[in-house]
């Protein structure tokens, strides 16, 4: 049986996956901001799937909890076989560009809470050798765009910051798996749909198949990797008069 | 506050249309920033499977329900459920019915939300024995216009409460309900389908088999006439027991044999239903059926239509009006004559005419009263509507109403006429909306609340 911690369990792709692994029978520690709103899903989880799930909250930006935070989760569980960081947030971009204040919180949000949780997972994981990270990063950290750097440079970093927690997990057999998410269909892109818009019952059956085969990177849905690869090879003079 | 979404509504039967700002939140507190903020009315609307414009709020503001689906607590011993508005018939049915429960009383489609369904107070093939589902529901929690969540009951609140189930959303959202859910030995039913060559005939069958059958329901072949004036294909059902299943089906009595979904890719045109094209689907649907003892699954057996995805399209964008009457039980057989003889005169034909029986009601908007329900559904033309207004001149004369929850063009004074207990219901709203924040197309239509 797996013992998971879903951070920022409250967004919709938390809630599918969390029902996913629930339903294979995982027990769930579910921890985001609003703590009605994690009590409500873990009730879910429980009457749908019968798994036992309980409820937690932590903030991403207050650093010094989070150990506290992680300890009382693990022993909560009664151990720890997996953790899936879901959270994060947009931020007032524009706002963010301007003022650093909010740009930093967009950092915290999305990046520098990250690597404090991971960093406590990673270290148990490691000294117990077993275990996995999913992390949900976005496509938005593969290329600088004027609308929206401030939250792709956090999850940019992000990426970097897992690809070499992978190599060093690697050697200790942990599995860590990072998502790059395109635009799903939550409250961050609602009245901005796109063809490509992909429900979020969707987007965590794909991420909850790529953590079964054991993938490293996984775009989730599977063609914005051949969008984003694109996207790259745009040279930085034509790609600044191109309004993507 | 979330962001809403400017977007063009319709019902299941794509007329009318409105354009509204569209907000769907993904927590409560969202909904709650929604609901009080100093705007425009607003109205819940959940899977958008009533037809006409219950769950439409044109220049105003619409809140998609369907992202509030979380299921609260099960209490096993009782069969209580309690979950939030946006779930839907279906999943309930998918999460319980192979632990042996079944919800007490579905509509012909699962995918409708349970805050909908309450709100319409839907009924089913049971009514006659079960009543709407509001009889089966303990408690609402409802969003005032102030933000207040306000449980009501039979035992607290009940005039609210009664004033929600059938309310059409207008006395609040609905945030959760509580409602019991039915234990069921299978996911079968053990029946029979009898043929009624006219329309005496089909409701002797109702009267024969009322004690007999919890669930009952009429498909009429509404190309008959004269001496075969509301022909029709009786399905008559229980729900199986495991002992009574075929021995293949006893071991496992709550699988059901996986349905093929194919969906109506895009709107057809509009000659697919010409009258023509609907007697001949009619007299062709009637001389395939036999009478005899079957065996149905509870997905052929309640949501026929829900197997063929999208299925409003077969009317094109012009879209199509539902029509379901009821009669008072010492009228039902002279409306049911009137009505069918209308239809026949008119040369018009419904697609699909079901006929029910239903029993006794409580509530104050809800729609079912005892006596006979006729359903009928026609591709919208320009002489419909007039045809329609005399269809519930006829009704009202007989002291019978029409459904608001696939209603989309009743007239106030006429609303009126049929809801008798509207007056006690418009108290309850002016006491808990004073400023009537919620409101919808139908509301204003039949003029809720309507200045006095």
């Amino acid at each position: 049986m797996q013992r998971l911690l879903i951070l920022g369990a409250t967004s919709p792709i938390a809630r599918s996956l969390a029902m996913r692994f629930a339903t294979e029978g995982a027990s769930l520690f579910l921890a985001a901001r609003d703590l009605a709103e994690v009590e409500r899903l873990a009730s879910d989880i429980t009457v749908r799937t019968g798994a036992r799930a309980v409820s937690g909250v932590f903030d991403a930006a207050e650093f010094y909890f989070h150990a506290t935070f992680f300890e009382k989760a693990v022993a909560e569980l009664g151990g720890l076989d997996g953790m899936i960081v879901c959270f994060g947030t947009l931020g007032d971009e524009t706002a963010a560009q301007v003022d650093p204040e909010k740009a930093l919180a967009i950092l915290n949000q999305n990046f520098t809470g990250a690597v404090s949780l991971i960093t406590l997972a990673a270290r148990h994981l490691e000294q117990q050798k077993s275990g996995f990270i999913i992390a949900i990063g976005s496509v938005a950290g593969e290329r600088g765009r004027p609308k929206n750097y401030v939250y792709g440079s956090a999850k940019a970093a992000l990426a970097t910051f897992l690809q070499g927690l992978r190599g060093r997990m690697a050697r200790a057999g942990v599995h860590v798996m990072t998502v790059k998410l395109g635009t799903v269909d939550t409250r961050m892109t609602w009245g901005r749909e796109s063809p490509l818009t992909v429900a979020p019952e969707a987007a965590a059956d794909s991420i909850y198949g790529a953590w079964k085969r054991g993938a490293e990177v996984v775009f989730v849905p599977w063609f914005w990797q051949p969008i984003m690869g694109i996207i790259k090879l745009i040279p930085e003079s034509i790609f600044r008069r191109v309004n993507i | 506050m979330p962001l809403p979404r400017r977007g063009v509504l319709t019902g299941w039967g794509s007329f009318p249309i409105a354009e509204s700002d569209i907000y769907r939140p993904e927590k409560i507190a969202e909904l709650a920033a929604v609901v009080t903020s100093n705007s425009t009315s607003v109205i819940a609307r959940g899977a958008g499977r009533a037809y006409g414009d219950a769950a439409l709020n044109g220049g105003n503001r619409v809140v998609d329900m369907q992202r509030l689906s979380r299921m609260l607590a099960f209490d096993s011993e009782s069969g209580l459920l309690r979950c939030e508005a946006g779930v839907t018939i279906g999943e309930i049915i998918d999460v319980f019915l192979r632990r042996g429960f079944f919800p007490p009383v579905v509509p012909g489609t699962q995918f409708v939300t349970l805050g909908g369904s309450v709100a319409a107070d839907v009924h089913g093939k049971s009514h006659h024995r079960d009543s709407s589902l509001g009889n089966h529901v303990t408690s609402i929690d409802l969003m005032l216009a102030s933000g207040e969540v306000r449980r009501c009951s039979r035992e607290e609140n009940s005039d609210l409460f009664w004033a929600t189930v059938g309310g059409m959303g207008l006395t609040g959202t609905i945030l959760e309900v509580e409602l019991r859910l039915r234990r069921v030995e299978s996911a079968w039913f053990d029946g029979e389908i009898s043929m009624a060559a006219n329309i005496d005939e089909a409701i002797e069958t109702f009267e024969r088999t009322e004690r007999q059958y919890g669930y009952s329901v009429a498909w009429i072949d509404c190309a008959g006439t004269r001496g075969s004036l509301g022909r029709s294909i009786v399905n008559l059902g229980n729900v199986a027991s495991r002992q009574s299943l075929p021995p293949p089906l006893r071991q496992e009595p709550f699988k059901v044999p996986p349905r093929m979904h194919p969906t109506v890719p895009f709107n057809l045109p509009s000659f697919a239903l010409s009258s023509l094209g609907i007697k001949t689907f009619n007299t062709a649907y009637y001389a395939m059926h036999r009478a005899g003892p079957k065996l149905f699954d509870y997905q052929t057996f309640f949501f026929p239509l829900d197997a063929i995805r999208k299925w409003n399209r077969i009317y094109g964008t012009r879209g199509f009006l539902q029509y379901q009457c009821v009669w008072p039980l010492s009228e039902s057989r002279a409306g049911l004559i009137e009505t069918l003889e209308a239809i026949a005169r008119w040369g018009g034909g419904s697609f699909l005419t079901v006929l029910k029986k239903f029993g006794p009601q409580d509530g104050m908007l809800s729609f079912p009263m005892p006596g006979y329900t006729l359903a009928l559904d026609f591709p919208i033309t320009r002489e419909l509507m007039e045809f329609l207004d005399r269809l519930d001149e006829m009704v009202v004369k007989r002291g019978g109403r029409v459904y608001l929850a696939k209603d989309a063009r009743l007239r106030p004074e006429v609303f009126r006429a049929m809801y008798p207990k509207a007056g006690r219901w418009l108290e309850i709203k002016r006491g808990v909306d004073p400023e009537n924040r919620f409101s919808s197309n139908l509301a204003r239509r039949i003029g809720l609340p309507g200045g006095e």
